[in-house]
């Protein structure tokens, strides 16, 4: 079984996690599209230190002897999941910085030229 | 320019208000339709100023737009409809236009619906009017699925908003100045039409909404496909859900 006190620590941590992340959209330091999966990990986590039977079910599921362990293993995989999105964004977002560059470099190359050629001989 | 519009009768005051107008036209691999689309607007009413956004396309949308004679901005990559529509509004408040109304590439929205669109906004009556198609005009098809989802929005956004909402997601809309400015600056992003619904209540906007009959897509696909809308749904939620505890600056002023 679960020992009480890791249910309410786990309970109350869930939701301070909940908090944060909800202020942080309401003041606009973190996009939704961005929170998505937080919000998502907290939920969890938050479901499965109160909903005690749920977290000894899956415990004995996948073979976890100590079920608060599995809630470190929830953890786990939800940090790795939020991780692996976040090296997509930063590719995707790489990529836009790039073509941004060359897009400026030309428009760039492009102002000079018509500068040149209405400064040029009349 | 509304201090002259006041001491005219309503029918002279539509012409005299509704001078610098342009629409705002986001497209993403719209080539097919992007050019009727553009020629509905233009023969509707030929003061329309068309600026096509385009968002990024991997078809001819750019230079079947310019054919026809349209303005084209072209962004870099595709930023979603909500950036690609801000582009728009930047470009109208840049560019001094009075009124500016949104429709989509693709063709589902009638360009003989504009009249009623601007109606209000030409009477002073509101800042930002919305097409909905759930006011009897026509009959809307669509999924059982997708009509649940907009009437549950709508019943959010009608609640946050404390006035009535039929179709939060439509993207047939029309502003003034107001809200021109108002939207260059703070628009949502991804999928943003019924978050804007909020934030333009949040800043005093008088919104009406009038029924439009809107036209299947004539080809293309929705932007919103069925392993996307549940994402959606849930985004624009969480969305709608944290702007109840936004605080929004003082309401954009004219300027």
């Amino acid at each position: 079984m679960t020992p009480l006190r890791v249910s309410i620590f786990a309970a109350i941590a869930a939701i301070l996690l909940l908090l944060v992340i909800l202020e942080l959209i309401r003041s606009r330091r973190l996009q939704e599209r961005y929170a998505l999966l937080w919000v998502m990990t907290a939920v969890v986590l938050l479901i499965f230190a109160l909903w005690r039977d749920g977290l000894n079910v899956l415990a004995s599921t996948v073979g976890i002897a100590y079920p608060p362990s599995a809630l470190f293993l929830l953890t786990g995989v939800f940090i790795l999941v939020v991780l692996l999105h976040y090296s997509t964004a930063i590719s995707e977002l790489a990529e836009r910085n790039l073509m941004l560059a060359q897009r400026i470099a030309l428009l760039e190359q492009k102002l000079k030229e018509r500068e040149s050629q209405s400064a040029g001989p009349s | 320019m509304r201090a002259v519009a006041e001491t005219l009768p309503a029918a002279r005051r539509d012409r005299v208000v509704a001078v610098r107008r342009v629409a705002i036209v986001p497209a993403l691999n719209e080539a097919p339709t992007i050019a009727r689309v553009v020629q509905e607007i233009r023969d509707v009413d030929p003061g329309f100023e068309i600026l096509v956004i385009d968002d990024g396309s991997t078809d001819g949308t750019q230079a079947e737009a310019e054919r026809v004679g349209a303005l084209v901005a072209r962004l870099p990559y595709n930023v979603g409809i909500g950036g690609a529509v801000q582009t728009g509004y930047q470009y109208a408040r840049d560019h001094g236009f009075q009124v500016a109304v949104q429709v989509d590439g693709d063709g589902q929205h009638d360009a003989a619906e504009l009249a009623r669109l601007l109606e209000p906004i030409a009477d002073g009556r509101a800042d930002m009017v919305i097409g909905s198609r759930f006011l009897d005009v026509g009959e809307y098809r669509a999924s059982f699925a997708r009509r649940l989802g907009i009437h549950l929005l709508a019943g959010f956004v009608t609640l946050i908003t404390r006035q009535r909402m039929t179709d939060p997601t439509s993207g047939f809309r029309a502003v003034n100045r107001r809200g021109i400015v108002l939207f260059a600056a703070d628009y949502p992003h991804d999928y943003p039409e019924a978050e804007a619904n909020v934030v333009a209540s949040r800043h005093k906007l008088r919104i009406v909404e009038v029924p439009v009959a809107m036209r299947e897509r004539a080809a293309g696909r929705s932007s919103i496909t069925a392993p996307r809308s549940l994402y959606y749904m849930i985004k624009v939620m969480l969305a709608l859900f944290i702007s109840v505890f936004r605080r929004y600056p003082a309401p954009a002023e004219e300027r």
